[in-house]
């Protein structure tokens, strides 16, 4: 296990490598430094997991590397720490990470930005890793940060089109508001417990509090606010949608598979604190279900493909963060696994989709491609299924233990009907995705030259794999470091039977509205009150409507409107006064003999009245 | 030795002054010689060690006796850590004036080292006469390099400077006559000197740490003393603004931290709160006015003043975090605004302009200067693992163990820094190259090897102090725990 | 000494208005000689008041002012008419406004 620094490291040397070499290394040497450095990583991953196993579930070992800052008791280390949630973090990053690596290599191909493109990935990676391997909530906080800029970097990569750097910017600065809290709930933790190292807080949380504490409810609220942003969720998610104008691979990588669920492992890693607080956890399941609802919805509309699955990571996320709420630890995690797997196969699916159209991401310009394009609609099938947890599928099984550990928790029934309806839409929208885009009517979109290569091909494959044989993994790792103990997949009976259902019903339904009757389907929404629904779901209910002008628009006015800064006023008009009191003496000093005269008799006159006056 | 190093940036001033009529190029190669002695110099006291004391060295030499004026130069950790940032800002500086200045090449170097030397003796002094001499000593080449070699509205902003700099500094004068008068009354001894004044400066009237507060505050800058720095950043030559951002604004800060809170613990617990405050709205005032600006240089002026208010904040939390994330944060800031400073200067003169709304899709052509630029922007946002974050984030932790709303206050600056400091980058480098008026979207001539040295140097140096910046704690820590910075400490 | 003696208030009031006509006559007359002959006036003004003056406290002091100012006047007119020349020839005319330049 010793080789633990070798894991983020070799990533991090492959950017500082693309970085110092500027883009004049050949294509194929930039392809084998950028996905190199991420397949040696889960190369360096494999003996520290034997390591691991051979020492069984329960193992934790720190490897410290040096004192970061140390004053006053302020002490964050820079240590790595391997437990059994960090590991599977790392194989969902190293492994899937590779795969995407490797696809983006033929993607990406001929991009004169191909060097920049890989040096950022690398970087994410790194980052990424730091996130999970920390051992003190500061480095935790650096990998945070570290994955937002990439974000930032990535979203924004195309940087000649405007509109690609507004989507970076937003996705950053409404990141950082949740980074904010988080930063505060930082704060918080350190003042009240002395220190950041994460163990430490854990076991102090636990020792210094009682249960549903203030302090820990709001220190808890506040991390839960840092996730939130991370991860998409209500009232933070607006960034996610746009930020698909970032090169495929990196919806894949970054706002699917990995970026975007560091909530989920940040609620799991911290869950002692959760645990104290009951108010948190219902937050857990608020924000989730509704996040939930709201983007299942909004992605049953989208016309974009990027878009429906941006709205799906986000919809799944949600699960995820209900599943933690309810105290299913476990399979939130487990999800976060299956969920990387099947969303990453989707997303590189989509992307072979979109290349071979020549960049037409419109659905309804699709169509019929499933003779043309058999290996990304394979793919595609595959993951839609595990999406709508067909039975077998991996989706299905950490959704299942997600459903029926809902239904266990304390006023569950209501909640698990809540979470197997929104699984219903789930179910709706993948189908609709494989029946408009592979079955629809051929669309209008350009030939059929199929636009993959083998680094592209190989990925999808394995993905495919993963997303549908991931299920059978189990977790053991994770489930000896959260309090649940694993995924339970008890309470058998007739909730077990309907919640396998509920998937094959959402797709029998989509058959229905999608395919079979797709022409009364548009009749039956071309009404207004339809129409009106239609686009309040596909602009995300409206959030970007509502922030637009709730903050951006008064942030920027007042900016502009205070562009001189009204601070430079009072000294602006004091030195504007002593200009006028200048001029005015200047002005008395003509040179007129008889202005002279006028003035002294003048003042004279006022100096007898004064004197007499007074007299 | 103190005295000698002040003495070698002054006498080399003159020198490269004089070694102009060997040609043009020579006042530079003169002052990056002295820069080069003075970094010896600062290199051996360091390696000297300090004493027991603390000091690495100490000049006393008596000066106007009979007022009990001396010439005390002490040069303790900070002091050192600033007096070497001073020395490797000044030849940044230098280098980034290679090719802008087109005249008057040898009083512009006079004047670039006297500025130095003025601040050198500003790290140093620990008489108060001394230190105020030496505080107007660096004041006036200031306002000539801005006078001189600065933009269309030098004049304007170099008058405003020296105004608001003259003004504050007369409050300073005063308020050190009245606290040296305060001593020698309850005293009998009358003296300048800080060691002594220090001890006994109990049931001192808190009007008298007013005026050192109005010089500090006014230099560092706080809002709303700011209204000078954004018009001399912008209308200075590019060596002046690294100089003034990069060190002079730190001597307000030093100000604070050496004089202020030591000399007046019990005014500073007093005002700690407004003067927080002032440190928390400097902070989101300046990023949001950052915000708004069209002018390169301008924007990074307010970010300035944003970044500095961290300072402002940590230092009246006064704990040992706090001041010590302070003192980071005056370095970082230091590394990270020069260059983006440099960058500014770097633009005019390919562009010939530093509006923002005239660049636009630079990246393509000028690729290297672009990576630059996201590097120290993505630096001054606050990002972690490099200088800038590791100050800010400790200036927090300690303040909030002092005051949560102000800390809270300050936080929500971070938001506004990443919108500000993307919005830079958007539209310097990003964005389509069609909209840029200059030359369409032709290469541009990119950064050579001598100013990605020096760009090199800052980004190490902030990547340095933002992954392992327990070197430089442990040189300024004793000495801020001297000054009373345990926590809780202020009385 | 017995003669009717003019009250002093009506010489310092003859004086007063000598001297308001004078002051009038600088401040609006524009033409050096008629200036000259303005502040001629204000100084007998001056003169007329001290001799009633010294007359009325019996003091010698206000003649000798008298003197002096006599000379001061004599004096005064032998400058001013040597400037009088110069303003003439240099500048073409006797306008007092017109030898501003140096706005002193």
């Amino acid at each position: 296990m010793e080789a633990l620094w070798l894991i983020p490291l070799l990533p991090l040397l492959g950017f500082v490598t693309l970085l110092v070499t500027e883009g004049r290394l050949p294509a194929v040497l930039v392809a084998m430094i950028g996905a190199g450095s991420v397949g040696l990583a889960a190369l360096a991953a494999a003996p520290v997991t034997l390591d691991f196993l051979q020492q069984g579930p329960g193992t934790v070992f720190a490897q410290p590397l040096w004192v970061w800052i140390d004053v006053a008791g302020f002490s964050p280390d820079i240590t790595l720490y391997l437990d059994g949630l960090s590991l599977a973090m790392v194989w969902v990053i190293t492994g899937v990470g590779f795969l995407i690596h490797l696809y983006a290599t033929g993607y990406m191909a001929g991009d004169p930005g191909y060097s920049r493109f890989f040096a950022y990935m690398n970087l994410f990676v790194f980052a990424m890793l730091m996130l999970v391997l920390a051992d003190d909530l500061l480095v935790l906080y650096l990998g945070w940060e570290g994955v937002g800029l990439c974000s930032y970097l990535l979203i924004g990569f195309f940087h000649d089109e405007p509109a690609n750097g507004y989507a970076a910017r937003k996705a950053f600065v409404v990141t950082r508001v949740g980074d904010t809290a988080m930063a505060l709930g930082l704060f918080l933790l350190f003042r009240e417990l002395g220190t950041l190292d994460i163990q430490s807080v854990l076991s102090a949380a636990t020792t210094t509090w009682p249960d549903g504490s203030t302090t820990v409810t709001v220190a808890a609220l506040l991390i839960l606010g840092g996730a939130v942003g991370k991860s998409a969720q209500l009232p933070l998610q607006t960034w996610l949608p746009d930020a698909m104008a970032g090169p495929t691979p990196v919806s894949a990588l970054i706002h699917a598979a990995t970026m975007v669920t560091a909530g989920v492992y940040l609620v799991a890693r911290v869950h002692d604190l959760f645990l104290l607080s009951p108010l948190a956890q219902s937050a857990l399941i608020g924000v989730g279900l509704a996040t939930l609802f709201m983007a299942a919805c909004a992605a049953l509309v989208q016309r974009d493909i990027k878009r429906i699955l941006a709205y799906s990571t986000m919809s799944q996320i949600g699960y995820m963060f209900f599943a933690l709420g309810v105290g299913a630890w476990s399979a939130a995690v487990f999800h976060l696994m299956t969920h990387a797997f099947f969303k990453a196969l989707l997303f590189l699916s989509a992307g072979s989709v979109i290349l071979a159209l020549h960049h037409e991401q419109d659905i309804f310009r699709m169509g019929g491609l499933w003779r043309r394009l058999p290996l990304p609609f394979a793919g595609m099938l595959v993951g839609a299924a595990a999406l709508a947890a067909l039975p077998f599928t991996s989706g299905f099984y950490s959704k299942d233990a997600i459903l029926l550990a809902s239904a266990a928790a304390p006023g569950g029934l209501w909640l698990w009907a809540a979470a197997s309806l929104a699984a219903l839409v789930t179910a709706l929208y993948s189908a609709r995705l494989i029946f408009v885009v592979f079955f629809g009517p051929p669309g209008s979109a350009a030939g059929p030259d199929d636009g993959s290569n083998n680094a592209m091909r190989g990925p999808l494959v394995v993905l495919s794999l993963l997303a549908l044989g991931g299920g059978w993994f189990g977790l053991a790792p994770p489930a000896a470091v959260l309090p649940d103990g694993g995924v339970s997949h008890g309470h058998g009976g007739w909730l077990a039977w309907v919640t396998g259902a509920v998937p094959l019903l959402g797709v029998g339904l989509g058959y229905l509205l999608f395919y079979r009757w797709r022409e009364r389907t548009a009749a039956l929404v071309s009404g207004a009150a339809a129409q009106t629904l239609r686009r309040f779901w596909q602009a995300g209910w409206g959030f970007d409507w509502l922030y637009a002008r709730l903050f951006e628009q008064p942030f920027t006015a007042l900016a502009r409107l205070n562009r001189r800064d009204v601070v430079d006023v009072p000294f602006v008009l004091t030195a504007a006064l002593l200009r006028i009191g200048h001029q005015l003496a200047a002005d008395g000093q003509n040179g007129r003999l008889r202005w002279y005269l006028a003035n002294m008799a003048a003042g004279l006159a006022l100096l007898l009245i004064i004197v007499l006056g007074a007299a | 030795m103190l005295l000698w190093l002040i003495a070698v940036l002054a006498g080399g001033g003159v020198l490269a002054w004089l070694s102009e009529r060997m040609g043009a190029a020579w006042p530079q190669r003169v002052a990056l010689l002295v820069l080069a002695v003075a970094a010896v110099c600062t290199a051996m006291l360091w390696i000297g060690g300090a004493d027991a004391a603390g000091l690495y060295a100490l000049t006393d030499l008596p000066w106007i006796p009979r007022f009990g004026i001396g010439l005390v130069l002490a040069l303790d950790g900070l002091s050192l850590l600033l007096v070497a940032l001073t020395v490797l800002l000044g030849a940044v500086a230098v280098i980034s004036s290679w090719t802008e200045i087109s005249q008057r090449h040898g009083l512009f170097q006079l004047n670039l080292l006297m500025t130095l030397a003025g601040v050198v003796g500003v790290f140093t002094a620990l008489d108060l006469f001394a230190f105020f001499v030496f505080w107007e000593v660096m004041l006036v080449p200031m306002y000539l390099l801005i006078a001189i070699w600065g933009h269309e509205e030098r004049g304007y902003a170099s008058m405003k400077f020296f105004l608001f700099t003259q003004i504050s500094g007369l409050l300073l004068l005063v308020a050190i006559i009245a606290l040296v008068l305060h001593h020698q009354s309850a005293s009998g001894v009358l003296t300048f000197d800080y060691r002594i004044l220090l001890g006994a400066a109990a049931g001192v009237p808190a009007w008298i740490m007013l005026g050192f507060l109005a010089a500090f505050l006014t230099k560092l800058p706080g809002v709303p003393l700011h209204t000078w720095l954004p018009d001399a950043h912008t209308q200075a030559p590019t060596a002046g603004s690294v100089i003034l951002a990069g060190i002079m604004l730190k001597t307000g800060a030093y100000g604070l931290i050496r004089f202020v809170v030591p000399l007046f613990p019990e005014a500073s617990l007093e005002l700690r709160y407004p003067i927080m405050l002032l440190g928390a709205v400097s902070v989101v005032y300046g990023a949001y006015v950052a915000f708004a600006q069209d002018d390169f240089k301008r924007l990074v002026a307010y970010s300035s003043i944003s970044h500095m208010g961290f300072v402002l904040l940590g230092v009246f939390a006064w704990n040992q975090v706090a001041v010590q994330g302070a003192v980071v944060q005056m370095v970082a800031h230091g590394f990270s605004t020069a260059a983006l400073f440099m960058m500014a200067g770097a633009l005019q003169e390919r562009l010939h302009t530093r509006d923002l709304a005239r660049m636009g899709g630079l990246w393509g052509r000028a690729p290297r200067m672009g990576a630059v630029t996201l590097f120290f922007v993505v630096a001054s946002l606050g990002m972690p693992g490099l200088g800038n974050f590791v100050g800010e984030f400790m200036v927090l932790v300690g303040a909030f163990q002092v005051n949560v709303e102000l800390t809270v206050l300050a936080a929500l600056g971070l938001v506004v820094a990443a919108a500000y400091a993307l919005l830079l980058m958007q539209r310097s480098f990003q964005g389509s190259p069609g909209g840029s008026a200059q030359g369409g979207s032709a290469p541009l001539q990119d950064f050579g090897a001598r100013e990605m040295a020096v760009m090199l140097v800052l980004a190490a140096a902030l990547v340095w102090l933002g992954v392992y910046p327990q070197p430089l704690l442990d040189l300024s820590g004793p000495v801020l725990e001297g000054l009373g910075t345990g926590r809780g400490a202020l009385p | 000494m017995n003669a009717v003696s003019i009250p002093l208030e009506h010489v310092m009031a003859l004086a007063a208005t000598l001297f308001l006509i004078g002051l009038a006559g600088v401040l609006v007359r524009r033409n050096l000689i008629f200036l000259l002959m303005s502040l001629e006036i204000m100084m007998n003004a001056c003169g007329l008041a001290f001799i009633a003056a010294g007359a009325r406290w019996g003091a010698a002091d206000g003649q000798i002012m008298y003197m002096l100012i006599l000379a001061l006047a004599a004096a005064e007119v032998a400058v001013a008419l040597g400037l009088l020349l110069q303003l003439e020839r240099r500048l073409g005319s006797l306008d007092i406004d017109a030898a501003s330049e140096l706005r002193g």
